[in-house]
């Protein structure tokens, strides 16, 4: 596969339009149909954060239209209790895993895997294609379930039972609304898991000639670390959903406790465990945590280091702190279930590892600053968004020290302070990462340039007003400010809804800074100038050194042979200030693997 | 059930899984003048690594399904302990023998591809074999879910009765997932374009399916 005088492509170029643009084998098609998914997802789920806002932030706001999405959820256009929950789910669900796991994970690295291991395509396309269509149609059910009459679950995009499992009883959208988004869900894993496959083989077996693991891009160490996370992590959240399923549609109890009393009625159900949904969620539910930031860690590491014009402090380190995190990331599940009842020894026994994790996130996070220091870095939107980054990891990533201890979790678990912490660190932060990825790839994977300009302003508008929304969060955490309320109606609550007001003000200017993304993105495509060459950031991974836009096989008629490391950048006594891997030229470099 | 008999497909040797690890290594060291790295011009099939990648996935299915069987038991005095259809014993002969089956069909082929031309040891047989021992397991577990439906034990009956249901309507799921990939395997030995590499990835999915049965049969039938 790898001979040099053999065909690149393993598959042949695609003739039909179906085959080209829709049903493509193609893993760079693949990864433009994740970022689309990706994009709209993401709009919907703003929009939802926008409805929100606006509802927690002026009260009984009667908002125009809004009975058109849902008449029993909004008479006279206002939002009633269980809407808002309603709208709360799916925004969670919506942005973690159709954005979050969705565009640095499986768009970006569709994409960009197997130009930057010097493979012509996936190992298994039909596999690779049918894990966006799986995830496509994961989507539909989710959205499916905002006609239906009662709306979609207002369970939270944890479904924490008895909740979740008790059927209609349990309000508006628990009946069917969750059985569809388990059905999603579950699809959802499916996809991914096939995508994962794909993942660590192109990885292991498709790295082309000279190609070792330690010269690979930290970008494809990030994507093949999260495949390895997402392999465990998908394979457990799905038994777990056909499980929710079952206790619905079978009537069977897995997660429905004895004589539960709902509206004065007795459910049928004996004897099931309601802990044990939150230990398998959770189980699922932090690695995915680090699903989605991994990805961005490895993106950011690989556009601060071209345009610092050097590498990083340590490639190893790099590597193998976010190693540490996908194993440790298993280790820590149960500090989300610190105040559920869980023996107090298991606490303690989760909150260890949860301060052990902070230490590869420290590592991870010096060797950024520490690389940065006295470099001369490129201010680009790439750049800044890598940056802005760096910034929001580190902020949510301080809060994250609070609550991984049990003492201090039960006072704030469960309030702002939570959403703020996350919001932050895995939200804004893999959002920026997506943001510095789009603005970073935008030429390779179109043939234009995006604008640098509204890049800019999109940047400094995102930045200060993701500040400006979920800072705040950790100051309603600590006055009290429990999460999910819809309404602020006590007296220890009524001085902080000036805070919610300036909150969604805030939101909604940050929600324009993305339609400046959006338009700069479109506008972009069609009429933005054209790329002015194959390696327009002076680049070194394989990614620059084929055609803009790769052709079908990626190389053309010959695949490529690697000499040097990822990032050789500034080498003394080198032609230029970056040697390609792929270059032939004889060079001393201390950073080169010895 | 006539096959027809085609020249062996020729296998290149350098290209073996035996033959050692992917590009480079993870530690294959650098030469100094930056020429390229001593590495064989190979990789291993992709479909090598990704059986194991497809199984570790499995496993970890089925571990959550046994965590969800453990905690489920412990929690609540509602368990009713199951007593197994006796034809799952059977059952378990039949997918054990079937593995045999396909270990002697896996050597066939491989003497075949290897040049051998005998009549006698046409390779598709054995496959034709494990094939009907597939099929002939599904059938039995399909009569052990009918059995134990017609004795009023349903889904939602008791939760024991709910994990049985759910482990053994997964594992025939991923079983029929087998029974493709054999059909797959006869097809392209027929045609002769079967690669060693797929042949060995159905057949380490195969046997991991037996000992996945085992295991759900023991998980059932013990009493935590």
């Amino acid at each position: 596969m790898h001979d040099m005088s053999a065909p690149a492509a393993h598959h042949g170029a695609p003739t039909s339009f179906i085959r080209k643009h829709v049903f493509s084998l193609d893993h760079k098609v693949i990864g433009k149909q994740y970022y689309a998914l990706a994009l709209v997802a993401a709009l919907v789920g703003m929009f939802l954060s926008w409805l929100m806002r606006l509802h927690l932030g002026f009260g009984n706001l009667a908002i125009p239209g809004l009975h058109l999405l849902s008449k029993t959820g909004a008479p006279g256009d206002i939002m009633t209790p269980e809407y808002y929950l309603q709208l709360m789910t799916m925004h969670g669900t919506i942005m973690v895993f159709f954005v979050l796991t969705t565009a640095p994970f499986a768009a970006f690295g569709n994409f960009f895997l197997p130009i930057q291991t010097g493979a012509e395509d996936m190992p298994f396309p039909h596999f690779n294609m049918m894990s966006f269509w799986v995830t496509f149609a994961a989507f539909l059910p989710i959205v499916a379930s905002f006609f239906l009459s009662d709306g979609p679950t207002l369970g939270g995009w944890t479904q924490y039972a008895p909740l979740s499992a008790i059927g209609s009883a349990g309000g508006p959208g628990q009946g069917l609304g969750v059985v569809l988004w388990a059905m999603s869900i579950c699809l959802f894993c499916i996809g991914q898991l096939l995508g994962s496959l794909n993942f660590i083989t192109t990885t292991l077996d498709m790295r082309c000639k000279g190609m070792s693991l330690m010269r690979l891009p930290l970008t494809a160490w990030a994507w093949f670390l999260t495949s390895v996370m997402g392999l465990a992590a998908f394979a457990v959240l799905m038994p777990a959903t056909i499980l929710l399923i079952l206790d619905h549609v079978a009537g069977t109890s897995f997660f429905v406790a004895s004589n539960l009393v709902i509206n004065d009625q007795v459910l049928p159900h004996s004897g099931g465990s309601t802990l044990l949904w939150q230990h398998l969620f959770w189980f699922f539910g932090h690695p995915e945590v680090y699903i989605a930031i991994v990805p961005g860690m490895g993106i950011v590491s690989h556009i601060l280091t071209t345009n610092m014009r050097k590498p990083m402090l340590s490639h190893r380190v790099l590597i193998y702190s976010m190693g540490a995190l996908v194993v440790l990331s298993y280790m820590v599940y149960g500090h989300h279930m610190f105040v559920s009842g869980m023996n107090p020894v298991s606490s303690l026994a989760f909150s260890f590892p949860t301060l052990v994790i902070t230490i590869p996130s420290t590592i991870i996070v010096l060797i950024w600053l520490g690389s940065l220091y006295g470099s001369k870095l490129r201010i680009n939107s790439a750049s800044l968004f890598a940056l802005g980054f760096v910034s929001m990891f580190i902020s949510g990533g301080v809060s994250g020290f609070f609550l991984a201890q049990p003492s201090i979790d039960i006072m704030l678990h469960a309030t702002y302070f939570v959403v703020g912490h996350f919001h932050l660190v895995m939200g804004v932060a893999a959002m920026f990462g997506i943001f510095a990825g789009t603005y970073f790839w935008f030429p390779k994977m179109t043939g234009r340039m995006m604008n640098e300009t509204l890049g800019k302003v999109h940047f400094w508008m995102s930045f200060v007003g993701a500040y400006c929304i979920f800072m705040p969060f950790h100051y309603l955490g600590i006055a009290g400010n429990v999460r999910r309320y819809q309404a602020f109606t006590d007296d220890y609550l009524i001085p902080l809804i000036p805070v919610h007001k300036f909150i969604t003000i805030a939101a909604l200017f940050t929600g324009v800074a993305q339609l400046v993304f959006l338009y700069n993105l479109i506008h972009s495509r069609f009429k933005g100038e054209i790329a002015p060459n194959d390696n327009p950031w002076e680049g070194t991974s394989l990614e620059w050194s084929t055609a803009t836009p790769p052709p079908h096989n990626n190389f053309g008629d010959t695949m490529p042979v690697v000499y040097h490391d990822p990032y050789q950048y500034s080498v003394e006594g080198a032609s230029t200030d970056f040697v390609m891997q792929t270059s032939t030229e004889k060079i001393n470099s201390p950073n080169e693997e010895k | 059930m006539a096959t027809t008999v085609h020249e062996p497909p020729k296998i290149d040797l350098d290209r073996l899984p035996s033959q050692g690890s992917g590009n480079g290594g993870w530690r294959n060291l650098v030469p100094a003048d930056a020429d390229p790295r001593r590495v064989k011009d190979y990789s291993p099939p992709p479909a090598s690594t990704g059986i194991w990648v497809g199984l570790a996935a499995i496993t970890m299915s089925f571990a959550a399904f046994t965590s969800a069987l453990v905690v489920r038991q412990g929690s609540a005095q509602d368990w009713r302990h199951i007593t197994l259809p006796s034809i799952l014993y059977l059952n378990t002969l039949v997918i054990i023998a079937s593995s045999v089956t396909l270990e002697i069909s896996r050597r066939r082929v491989a003497a075949f591809m290897g040049g051998s031309k005998n009549r006698s040891a046409n390779p598709a047989r054995w496959l034709y074999i494990t094939l009907f021992l597939g099929l002939l397991f599904v059938a039995g577990q399909t009569f052990a879910w009918m059995q134990m439906k017609a004795q009023g034990f349903g889904l939602a009956t008791n939760v024991s009765y709910s994990f049985f249901y759910v482990l053994t309507v997964a594992h025939a799921l991923h079983l029929l997932g087998g029974l493709g990939g054999l059909i797959r395997v006869i097809g392209k030995l027929n045609h002769s374009v079967l690669k060693r590499s797929t042949l060995d990835a159905t057949s380490r999915y195969w046997h991991f399916m037996g000992v996945l049965w085992v295991y759900l049969l023991f998980l059932l039938w013990m009493k935590l």
